[in-house]
């Protein structure tokens, strides 16, 4: 298995290490539900090293995304700042989630998700071979996601930064983004692995404490984000994984891929929303969903710690009603389907 | 790591089985079952009253990553629950030999007891 170069932090540290798309990360530091808590009322440290960085050079970077990307990078332009987009193929179905950063000058890096790196690392090369652009894959990049109500604290004690949702900055070689995966207010730092360190261990000794990556799946459930792998995969479009809001057909010249395969096909014949239940246990993925006229399927089910019962995404008919059904054992139970973000919506 | 107390048996399955004093066997999972399934939230416990044979699932435990059936390691009528499960499943994860018990049974075939893991027996299997 590959390793970060937090790994033996993490072993040493109570890190309960478990394979993770073939890395070596920490499922929990001794209980998930702990570290959820602690990032929701005060604040938490992720080591996230496992993601692809990609940073990109040459003069022609925004027509290479223009091109490569869905959403439209014109967007950033105006600042250094980060869109959300999800990578298609020409059928339009759906690569990988990623975000990309106007770092400034019109350079630009992509943080994609690390299951998908060598996918990616493939497919921006070939495509940017059309525009002359080079892309650089840092392998060895740190990337470590500070998030929580007192991020902004301890944040400010080590850099003077003040940004707004989604804007960057950097300083020194350290890339400092209000970026994050958990729906509280967070920051992204992004830097060498020696730097990175440093970093880590200053956050640690302010009493910080590190937060696995199952706490981070109960944190991006709650605030509706999709995991690409589970809410999407190459069998899935936008339309139909709530990302309709990144796809950008605002400039009619503009061809990216996917363009065409998007504009063709039934955008609407199904729908990613969420259901909670109150039954007495958790309707996990795989889970087949049953209403009038029609079904579903659960594609991301947990126990949420901070509402204290079964959350989840799925993928169901548009036609779907309030409440469906599905089996819980040997019991058919009933669930409430809802909007994504369950943070707002469970309040 | 809480220490196993010495005077439990053991099913391969991570089931731990206590005999009381007035004949009565208790009935948990151990610290290394409840440290693999994480934090536990849910918990379904057999009805009082019911006949269990052993090594039937007769109860279910629920942890944030996933759902694992309990198993008995005796036979016999099931006396009593743990109705503080229902509130406070956490309790098997932090008490798992003493607060987190699951049920109790009534023996209907006290030798199978003498068919169990002992403590020494079952760290090893743990342990691999």
């Amino acid at each position: 298995m590959k390793k970060t170069y937090l790994n033996e932090f993490h072993a040493n540290n109570g890190g309960q290490m478990v394979d993770f798309a073939g890395w070596e990360m920490p499922v929990n530091y001794g209980s998930q539900i702990s570290e959820h808590k602690e990032v929701r009322e005060n604040v938490g440290i992720f080591d996230v090293s496992h993601m692809a960085v990609f940073d990109f050079a040459g003069s022609r970077q925004v027509e290479f995304l223009e091109h490569l990307l869905p959403n439209d990078v014109n967007k950033i332009l105006g600042s250094t700042r980060a869109l959300y987009s999800p990578l298609l193929n020409d059928k339009g179905m759906i690569l990988d989630d990623l975000i990309v950063y106007h770092l400034g000058d019109e350079n630009f890096r992509i943080i994609s998700n690390c299951g998908t790196r060598e996918q990616n690392n493939a497919w921006f090369k070939k495509v940017a071979l059309n525009f002359d652009v080079a892309v650089d894959f840092k392998e060895e990049a740190s990337i470590i996601a500070l998030q929580g109500p007192k991020a902004k604290h301890y944040l400010g004690e080590m850099f003077d930064v003040d940004l707004e949702p989604f804007h960057i900055q950097t300083h020194d070689g350290v890339m400092i983004a209000r970026t994050g995966y958990t729906g509280e207010v967070g920051f992204e730092i992004i830097c060498n692995a020696a730097r990175g360190l440093e970093l880590w261990d200053y956050f640690i000794d302010k009493g910080i404490k590190p937060v696995g990556l199952a706490a981070r799946d109960t944190l991006r459930l709650e605030a509706g984000f999709n995991l690409y792998g589970s809410d999407m995969t190459i069998e899935n479009h936008p339309y139909e994984s709530n990302l309709g809001w990144t796809i950008d057909m605002s400039n009619d010249v503009r061809d990216f891929i996917g363009k065409s395969a998007l504009l063709d096909l039934q955008s609407d014949s199904k729908k990613l929303v969420g259901f909670h239940t109150d039954a007495r246990g958790v309707l996990r993925a795989g889970t087949e969903i049953y209403f009038d006229g029609g079904t579903g399927i659960v594609t991301s089910g947990t126990w949420s710690p901070t509402f204290g019962k079964n959350i989840g995404l799925c993928r169901v008919d548009s036609n779907y009603p309030d409440t469906g059904n599905a089996k819980l054992r040997d019991k058919e139970i009933n669930l409430h389907f809802c909007e994504t973000n369950f943070l707002k919506y469970l309040k | 790591m809480a220490d196993i107390p010495d005077n439990l048996k053991f099913l391969e399955s991570h089931e731990w089985a206590r005999e009381e004093a007035d004949g009565s066997v208790t009935v948990g999972i151990s610290d290394h079952a409840q440290g693999l399934l994480g934090d536990i939230v849910f918990v379904e416990l057999p009805e009082v009253g019911s006949e269990v044979n052993k090594q039937d699932d007769v109860a279910v435990v629920e942890s944030v990553k996933a759902a694992s059936d309990v198993y008995t390691p005796l036979s016999g009528e099931v006396l009593e629950v743990n109705e503080m499960l229902a509130d406070k499943p956490e309790v098997i994860n932090s008490s798992p030999y003493e607060d987190g018990w699951f049920f109790k049974i009534k023996p209907n075939n006290i030798e199978e007891l003498s068919e169990l893991l002992d403590n020494e027996a079952y760290q090893e299997l743990s342990e691999d």
